[in-house]
């Protein structure tokens, strides 16, 4: 199958099923692109914070970049193609046909049954990601390597994290943080590698 | 037409202007289109909020596509979702183009070591999010904690499972328990006469 055709299916088929915007697509996402050997996790981190960091659709920005890295321009106009055309016709048949779809209770059932598994989902996978960053364990039996700088990363991040949500009782932005973490990377790592 | 060009005009902007994704674009959504333009109730905003968060795909994109289908119909519809897309299509393409030579820094690869831990707390801020939004009924924690659990212990364990079916099966047993819970009523109803 050529990478364009394959990057369109795997983002439609992401956009179909998920739920929640950019976040709620994550899971799948990472799965999908590395399960390919498309990114490795650290890429696909990375491409997530710069798609955070711009402007628009958190899940359009992830495509389209996975999209270019893939296929250049082609793969890029496939992947976000594919990310959009499920919510496209989805919503003109809601919007065409049925009024509000929402209101048939058969419809809503499943939508209810669908968020909880999302849920559980993405703060799995935020676990997994975790335990691979600090001691690069993604299934048991591996042997176990112990990152120090990322324990530290990990900790000072957490604590501006947290420290912001205790000292201005809102979270913080997501922009802020990363920039934080990013300065946090740089003063860090060059003492421990 | 002026009224077609003032859509794409005006998404555009939303797309180009807004950070941090979808739900954070629903306010600025609001502020053209319901208070500024009145191409839309906002009772009927509300509605279309709900839909866009309870159907697949970004929510940006099925906003877009809803408001853009009310003023001008499935060209409307067209012109919207393209609109709000354009600028995170452009911006992030130029940037994937430059991605890897910037990434071949140093002092970039350092600030990204702090950055990738912040987009797991992110993750994760997601994912607490969207638990703390769930409805905490037996129905919704029973699903939540079964996928949260499965997906742990098959990543741990190597084992292949797409997260696709622990959504697809959230939704089955959403529609299972509503259809059951309509045949208990009906049984009860018959019992009484």
């Amino acid at each position: 199958m050529s990478i364009y055709l394959m990057l369109f299916l795997t983002f439609l088929e992401i956009g179909a099923v998920s739920f929640g915007g950019g976040y709620g697509m994550i899971s799948l996402m990472r799965e999908k692109t590395v399960g390919y050997n498309w990114l490795t996790d650290g890429e696909f981190l990375n491409m997530i914070a710069v798609s955070e960091s711009t402007p628009g659709p958190i899940a359009v920005n992830i495509a389209t970049f996975v999209g270019a890295s893939q296929g250049g321009i082609w793969g890029a106009l496939c992947a976000t193609l594919g990310i959009i055309l499920p919510s496209f016709i989805i919503i003109l048949v809601i919007a065409t046909l049925i009024g509000n779809l929402m209101k048939f209770a058969g419809v809503q059932s499943v939508v209810n049954g669908m968020k909880p598994a999302v849920t559980g989902i993405i703060i799995a996978t935020a676990i997994t990601m975790v335990v691979k960053a600090i001691i690069s364990v993604e299934t048991v039996g591996q042997p176990i390597d112990f990152s120090l700088s990322r324990s530290i990363i990990f900790s000072l991040v957490a604590l501006a994290f947290f420290g912001y949500k205790t000292v201005f009782k809102k979270e913080i932005s997501p922009i802020l943080l990363i920039v934080i973490s990013a300065c946090i990377g740089i003063v860090i790592c060059p003492f421990i590698s | 037409m002026k009224k077609l060009l003032d859509l794409a005009l005006s998404y555009f902007k939303v797309g180009l202007f807004t950070f941090g994704g979808g739900l954070a674009m629903i306010s600025i959504i609001e502020r053209e289109y319901v208070q500024k333009r009145k191409w839309i109730e906002k009772d009927e905003f509300e509605n279309v909020v709900a839909i866009a968060e309870s159907t697949p795909g970004p929510v940006a994109i099925n906003c877009a596509t809803y408001i853009g289908y009310k003023v001008g119909k499935v060209l409307g519809a067209i012109i919207a979702t393209v609109a709000v897309c354009l600028p995170s299509f452009f911006i992030i393409y130029v940037i994937s183009l430059f991605f890897d030579a910037f990434m071949s820094l140093k002092i970039v690869q350092y600030a990204f070591e702090g950055i990738q831990i912040a987009v797991i707390f992110l993750i994760f801020s997601a994912g607490f999010k969207f638990f703390k939004n769930m409805k905490k009924t037996p129905f919704n924690l029973t699903v939540f904690f079964a996928t949260f659990g499965c997906m742990l212990a098959f990543a741990f364990f190597g084992v292949t499972f797409s997260s696709i079916f622990y959504i697809l099966i959230g939704g089955v047993l959403g529609l299972t328990v509503y259809l059951l819970g309509l045949l208990l009523k009906k049984s009860k109803k018959e019992g009484k006469q």
